[in-house]
């Protein structure tokens, strides 16, 4: 079991756990040695897996998944700890690590009670991780819970303003999506394997045994896409993004719309999707209404937010339904657009919420209308402002640009008038965009300095700058060589395709 | 020819960004200004060693039966949406890539040189060579570019580096929302080119130029006839692309955003909103031309749009005080001269002349327009502030500037033997050939252009002295700044001797300009002449008719001064419609009605829970009533169902 590379992204951050246990309570050095330590660890063993994983494809392994590993866990119900990654899954974890690595640097001098705040941040990883190598839709839920609740005290105890009220409501909202999602996971697993064979919770198994029922797929297509089109903020289900982002401290925002909203994405098509092809073909059509509408309307209402931190949850919405509008066009193009746009969303937003999170740190505001000229103030974080900024507005060069046109294109193969008019809406997403990010860089960061008081405040410290620089040098690793990354997830979309061809 | 100098040309700009960008903190201005300069220097040999061997080398893999030939040199793979839809990075070379490449690296160069005089005492000297880098390396990407998505990447990185030079002085709101405006509208003007790139590469799956322009008959053919709201699919895909140019090249109803941009240094707006990305449009259509050829509804289109342009822009030039705005509407004016020239072209009139006429008026119009930026921005350097009043008399104080200005402003109003005369020539003799309205029409742009160019030229350099000179003399300016106005001047005279259609022509097949003397030019001559006379009448020397004139027509002087009130229509639209409707709509909305609905969820949860709460209250007579209560009503049921 322990041979098995996977398996160590889950007990690396628990190992981690065990060693900030160990740590006085206020012991800022031993606390930062250990989580310094872990992040290194965890992002040296992605790279190595993203590396091994190319070299395996390129030896021509074509299994649908590699690192394959399962045991038995609950023999009653047939549950296992089944472990395997794609292309995908290898991409996701990667993402996860950087914005883990990114995020201890952001979070370097949390204040009050720093062991704990960074115990249930390396539980949140676990989780984390854990869904993203699981193929087992049982431990897969429940890595999926695991990552949930932490939430809940992070924002509750580290949090600013309305605290209590936001923390209960992320966790409420996303609760009732789960309930969702287990309910449907439930319909997979009783109805997923033909007569005779004992139902199973594998995903790869079911998807061979192809046997759910049409008329069930229909419901529990419905019920998975819901559950995990919560997490994804799709319309209208995304009202705890907005409060929850403004309130929760800045490591677990960058983790949450960085990792955590793109389970909602992978789970949707991961089981969704491809559990349920027929039903995805037949009724992709009113989750393309759904999230073409999260595009828009997030965009438009993030040109009128004065709070940075409300403008990035709902530019985070306009985002987010755009991975999953394109998961929904049901084609290899646009679904990896979706995982471009996945990968690039998770840094962009960490990049934007660590940017505040210093910002506020300093100012103690994060009202627009009362800052302005910070490029004169803090000239390394203007600058990378702009740059996330201009990640986020689609330039050429950055990340964003990459996986919106693929996207665009992608969506675009679709001919009837309805796709038509749902794509060419949400192509203006990105001038809407452009309006709200030049809105809030122009007052924010150029122009007059507008408060005295901040004529005195510093630029970027080192642990900041080695936050913020690792995540655009990813951004423009991808917006230069999009090309492999690409390559890399439209071949591990294969299975999925054919499932869906294989029905129609 | 070989790669190296093709990929040094894209890659070294791109490397001095990079240099400058991220080095610059660190660098003494001195070593910056060098540096660039240097880089620049070595950009403008390459190109210039590039081109010339494309015009003069007489290779066969350049000529070939007399026929210049379309090279790509590279093209390599970026991004692969599809199988067949494939993004390549690559460098073609044909005559209009390589004769903007020229035009490309002059006016960088001179600009770079020019820049080092005029902006030597402002703060961020190093950034702002970066960005001139990054605007280069931008703009060569994108007249290089082997297929249309590549142009696109490029064309939003010219973007960018317009937004960031036009916000320079970033302190100033001012140039802030200039730069923020630039952007907003040509990104909207984007978007329709992008749904018109999808729906061409939907059809023809590639983004190729050449396989798109070498067989438009096949491109019409695999729409299969398809038609949208009465007009094909090509039709609409091919406006949809020239919105794009549109909005870059300031047409109307998308030009708001130049005369704006002048809040950009001077040497930047000589730069990007003169001679270089405002013709981008030009040459976007340039390049797909054959398509354009393929939907003459198309070319229709651009010739309207440009010829309202013109006349608009001419008009609202005549009432600008600003000397800066003067020459952006100027600008605009003459892209539009272009964009009919590109319209009217047909291959049966004159073997398209009007496309090799519009390329050469480009040329011609880059080195006198960067030329009469370059000029202004040595005025404003002189006495501090952009509007003709703060000037007058200053021929005796900047014999150079003058000089150099005079010639840029005999060049623009197509005066013999200065170079836009003959272009203009050209352009205007194509007009006629499509049809006589637009010959004439044009032709009375053109005498409005000279008007306007020669009031302000009198009111700059005539009319009288400002008395503020006593006290601060203005003068010529340091060599850095006149020496690219000598060169810029110097080419200004001779361009127009240059046999342009030995080299540019949209079948690529050499073209004999010869100068209809009776039918076009000599009208067009005597109409600038009376312009410039009348110019003369009005602002040589001071006197009241200028006011007087202003005092006849207030309303018609109002309107054209305010810009015929284009901004406040805009205005009107984004911030009361868009902005405070829409948005704030919306956002009203999420707020009260979906959050108030998911809010409203949790209080009724609490609601009933504090209700059912009340029957635990742990008073054992309550409990002993709701027994009773029970077992009444399941003794009822059982009796019910037993009966």
């Amino acid at each position: 079991m322990f041979g098995n590379l996977l398996i160590w992204f889950v007990i690396v951050p628990v190992l981690m756990m065990a060693g900030l246990a160990c740590c006085g309570n206020s012991n800022m050095k031993a606390i930062r040695t250990v989580m310094v330590t872990g992040s290194i660890v965890l992002l040296a063993m992605a790279i190595w897996l993203v590396v091994s994983f190319l070299s395996l494809r390129g030896a021509g392994d074509t299994s649908e998944m590699l690192y394959m590993g399962s045991w038995m866990w609950y023999a009653p119900l047939n549950i296992h700890l089944a472990v395997g990654v794609d292309g995908i899954s290898v991409l996701m974890l990667l993402l996860s690590a950087i914005i883990v690595f990114a995020g201890t640097f952001a979070s370097w001098k949390i204040n009050p009670l720093p062991k704990n705040f960074f115990l249930w941040f390396c539980l949140l990883s676990t989780g984390v991780f854990g869904f993203f190598i699981s193929i087992d839709m049982f431990t897969m839920f429940m890595f999926y819970e695991v990552a949930l609740i932490p939430m809940y005290l992070l924002i509750g105890v580290w949090g600013t303003g309305r605290k209590e009220y936001s923390a209960m409501k992320l966790t409420l909202m996303l609760m009732g999506g789960s309930a969702f999602l287990m309910l449907g996971l439930l319909g997979i697993f009783w109805h997923g394997t033909p007569e005779g064979v004992a139902p199973t919770w594998n995903i790869l198994e079911i998807s061979h045994y192809a046997s759910i029922d049409p008329s069930w797929q229909r419901l529990l297509f419905c019920f998975t896409f819901v559950g995990f089109g919560v997490l994804g903020a799709m319309f209208p289900f995304h009202t705890w993004s907005p409060d929850g982002h403004a309130c929760a401290p800045t490591a677990v925002s960058m983790l949450h719309a960085g990792v955590l909203m793109k389970l909602g994405g992978y789970g949707c098509f991961r089981i969704a999707i491809f559990l349920c092809p027929q039903a995805a073909n037949e009724l992709a059509w009113i989750f393309i209404i759904l999230t073409g509408v999260s595009i828009v309307y997030g965009a438009f209402s993030a040109c009128v937010q004065t709070d940075l931190k409300y403008i990035n949850a709902y530019s985070s919405v306009s985002h987010c339904g755009m991975v999953l509008f394109a998961i929904l066009m049901l084609n290899t193009t646009a679904m990896t657009g979706a995982i471009l746009q996945m990968l690039s969303h998770g840094l962009m937003t960490a990049l934007f919420f660590a940017l505040i999170g210093m910002i506020y740190g300093r100012t103690h505001t994060r009202d627009i209308r009362q800052m302005g000229g910070m490029m004169k103030i803090m000239p390394y974080l203007g600058v990378c402002y702009m740059i996330a900024g201009f990640a986020s507005l689609g330039l050429p060069g950055l990340s964003g640009f990459v996986a919106e046109m693929t996207i665009f294109f992608g969506a675009f193969q679709d001919a009837d008038l309805f796709h038509r008019i749902f794509v060419i809406a949400a192509t203006t997403s990105i001038v809407i965009t452009a309006v709200y990010i030049l809105r809030v860089v122009g007052k924010l960061i150029l122009g007059p300095v507008q408060d005295e008081h901040h004529l005195t405040l510093t630029d970027a410290s080192w642990w900041e700058r080695l936050s913020t620089a690792t995540l655009i040098v990813c951004l423009a690793g991808i917006g230069f060589f999009p090309n492999w990354i690409s390559e890399t997830i439209s071949s591990s979309f294969a299975p999925i395709i054919a499932a869906l061809n294989g029905v129609i | 020819m070989g790669i190296t100098l093709p990929i040094l040309i894209l890659a070294l700009p791109f490397a001095m960004f990079l240099i400058l960008g991220l080095g610059g903190v660190k660098m003494s201005r001195k070593l910056a200004g060098v540096l660039g300069i240097l880089a620049n220097g070595c950009l403008l040999v390459m190109s210039y060693i590039v081109a010339f061997t494309y015009f003069f080398s007489g290779d066969s893999e350049f000529i070939l039966d007399g026929v210049r030939q379309q090279v790509q040199l590279y093209d390599v793979t970026w991004l692969a949406f599809t199988e067949r839809l494939v993004v390549n990075i690559g460098f073609i070379l044909d005559p209009i890539s390589a004769m903007m490449l020229i035009v490309i690296t002059t006016i960088s160069f001179m600009v770079h040189l020019y820049s080092w005089g005029y902006m030597e005492h402002e703060p961020g000297f190093q950034r702002y060579y970066a960005f001139l880098a990054l605007f280069t390396f931008s703009m060569l990407g994108l007249v290089v570019a082997t297929n249309i998505f590549q142009m696109y990447i490029f064309w939003e990185l010219v973007g960018v580096s317009s937004y960031l030079l036009i916000g320079f002085f970033y302190k100033l709101p001012s140039a802030v929302s200039a730069s923020k405006k630039a952007f907003i509208v040509t990104r909207f003007a984007d978007l329709g080119m992008l749904i018109g790139i999808l729906v061409l590469s939907y059809y023809t799956p590639t983004f190729n130029f050449l396989e798109l322009t070498h067989n438009p008959g096949a491109v019409m053919a695999s729409t299969g006839g398809a038609t949208f709201m009465g007009a094909s699919v090509l039709t609409w895909a091919m406006v949809l692309i020239f919105t794009g140019g549109m909005g870059k090249s300031a047409m109307m109803p998308l030009h708001i955003w130049l005369p704006d941009a002048m809040e950009g240094p001077t040497p930047v707006s000589a730069l990007i909103h003169a001679a270089t990305m405002v013709v981008a449009g030009v040459y976007l259509v340039a390049r797909m031309f054959p398509l354009y050829l393929e939907v003459e509804a198309s070319l229709l289109f651009i010739t309207c749009v440009g010829a309202i342009t013109a006349f608009y822009a001419a008009v609202v030039a005549c009432c600008q005080i600003d000397i800066k705005r003067i020459l952006a509407f100027s600008t605009i004016s003459q892209i539009a001269f272009m964009m009919v020239s590109l319209g009217v072209a047909r291959p049966e009139l004159h073997d398209g002349m009007g496309y090799m006429a519009s390329m050469f008026h480009l040329f011609t119009h880059a080195m006198f327009k960067a030329l009469l930026f370059l000029g202004a921005g040595a005025l404003i350097h002189a006495v501090h502030s952009n509007n003709y009043t703060s000037m007058g008399g200053l021929r005796k104080y900047m014999p150079i500037t003058h000089w150099t200005f005079l010639i840029g402003c005999l060049a623009i109003a197509g005066i013999w033997p200065f170079s836009g005369f003959f272009s203009k020539d050209e352009m205007l003799a194509a007009m006629y050939a499509n049809n006589a309205l637009w010959g004439v029409w044009m032709t009375m742009v053109a005498g409005l252009t000279a008007f306007y160019m020669f009031r302000m030229y009198f009111l700059v350099f005539w009319w009288e002295e400002n008395p503020h000179y006593k006290e601060h003399k203005p003068h010529d300016a340091p060599w850095q700044m006149s020496v690219p106005l000598i060169i810029l001047a110097a080419v200004s005279c001779v361009a127009g001797f240059i046999p342009f259609g030995e080299f540019v022509t949209w079948n690529r097949l050499p073209y004999h300009i010869h100068i209809d003397w009776v039918g076009v030019a000599i009208p067009s001559l005597v109409i600038a002449a009376c312009a410039i006379a009348l110019a003369a009448w009005l602002y040589m020397k001071k006197n009241t008719k200028p006011a007087a004139m202003k005092n006849a027509f207030p309303v018609l002087w109002q309107a054209a001064n305010r810009r015929f009130y284009w901004d406040e229509i805009y205005m009107f639209v984004t911030h009361k419609i868009i902005f405070n409707g829409i948005c704030r709509g919306i956002a009203w909305f999420d707020r009260h009605v979906i959050d108030g609905t998911m809010d409203g969820l949790a209080s009724m949860t609490q609601f009933f829970s504090l209700k059912i709460r009340g029957m635990q209250s742990g008073s054992v007579q309550t409990y002993v009533i709701w027994y009773f209560i029970g077992a009444v009503l399941l003794a009822a049921i059982t009796w019910i169902c037993l009966l």
